[in-house]
């Protein structure tokens, strides 16, 4: 039989398996202090974000709507929406971590970012299994260098940001940021429906006040997607039988 | 940008507390019950959904210009999307995208 994995051996797998995500957190650190304190913000609010929030997207879009004056409960109805994902997140995770004590699960869902969530979930598939200690570890394994990363790129981009004049017109950042993001994530037909839902009634929306517009149009690419999904994975059940 | 100091600090605020319920929810107060496939099929594309919704407006009408749409912007636009989609990358589908827009900047 193989000797069990100690915690301390499953949290050294997780920092190695976390550093190549360090050169993706980077630069979006750096773009959202740079974004951040040319929109107008001071360093305080700009890291007030990436500590307590830390979620890159979400945090592009708060500024985005915040550029365009929309109300403040429009900013963080909006900026909420991006992170839903990560309720998916934290019930991939709960049969596994769900046993652990509340102060260690309150610290995991702090640091639930899209990397570390991606890195632990495979772990703890794979063979050899970890024992729940051991789970843990390698989950703060792998938020070590991920999360101070965010830190210190946000306030290196806050440094750097108030050094680039105005007139460079950094406003095309952000777009192009989350095009990026998005277009990876385009793996199926459902996600591309969704995608061209959400575009196209947003749109067509434009003339509502507040931004709404973009609340409609995320819940109406998010059911396409899922109506996709449903219709296909019907049919490829019917193929089955 | 016109908020007061105590707007954007409740901002921040509601967006970590909000992000950290979230997060929390199944890990912390729910437990092991497994969420319905309805739901966890609508959640799966809430990024893919809002993220695009967002730009789009942007890179039609932008503010920059006064909403008049721009060559370098809907190169750039489409450059970072063909780009981002073909490797699979965030980091090229951002550089494709920026030096596309300088690029055409220059020339138009």
């Amino acid at each position: 039989m193989q000797p069990e994995i100690r915690p301390s051996q499953a949290f050294w797998q997780g920092v190695t398996g976390a550093l190549p995500f360090t050169i993706v957190v980077m630069p979006f650190g750096l773009l959202f202090g740079v974004v951040g304190t040319e929109a107008g913000l001071d360093l305080a609010q700009v890291m007030g974000f990436s500590f307590l929030v830390i979620a890159g997207a979400s945090q592009f879009a708060a500024l985005q709507l915040m550029t365009e004056n929309a109300p403040t409960l429009i900013v963080v109805a909006s900026a909420l929406a991006v992170n839903l994902r990560m309720a998916m997140y934290s019930a991939s995770l709960a049969p596994y971590l769900g046993p652990a004590p509340l102060w260690q699960r309150a610290l995991i869902a702090y640091m639930m970012v899209d990397q570390t969530y991606a890195l632990s979930q495979q772990r703890y598939e794979a063979a050899p299994p970890l024992s729940l200690s051991a789970k843990v570890a390698f989950f703060f394994g792998a938020a070590a260098p991920v999360v101070p990363i965010w830190y210190a790129a946000t306030l290196a981009g806050v440094l750097v940001g108030t050094a680039i004049p105005p007139e460079w017109g950094l406003d095309f950042a952000v777009p192009i940021t989350f095009l990026a993001l998005t277009a990876p994530a385009l793996r199926t037909v459902a996600h591309i429906g969704a995608a061209f839902t959400s575009v196209t009634v947003v749109l067509l929306c434009a003339g509502l006040p507040w931004n709404l517009g973009l609340l409609v149009a995320g819940l109406a690419g998010m059911v396409v997607g899922a109506e996709i999904e449903r219709r296909m994975t019907a049919r490829t059940e019917d193929a089955a039988e | 940008m016109n908020y007061t100091d105590t707007q954007i600090w409740l901002i921040v605020a509601l967006m970590g507390i909000g992000t950290f319920l979230i997060r929390f929810s199944f890990l912390g107060l729910v437990g092991n019950r497994p969420l319905p496939d309805w739901l966890l099929r609508h959640l799966r594309y809430t990024a893919v959904a809002i993220l695009p919704a967002l730009v789009a407006p942007l890179v039609l009408w932008p503010p920059a210009t006064g909403g008049t749409p721009e060559a370098s912007r809907l190169a750039a636009a489409a450059a970072t999307v063909a780009v981002g989609y073909a490797t699979k990358s965030p980091i090229w589908g951002i550089l494709a995208g920026f030096f596309t827009f300088v690029g055409v900047g220059a020339l138009t």
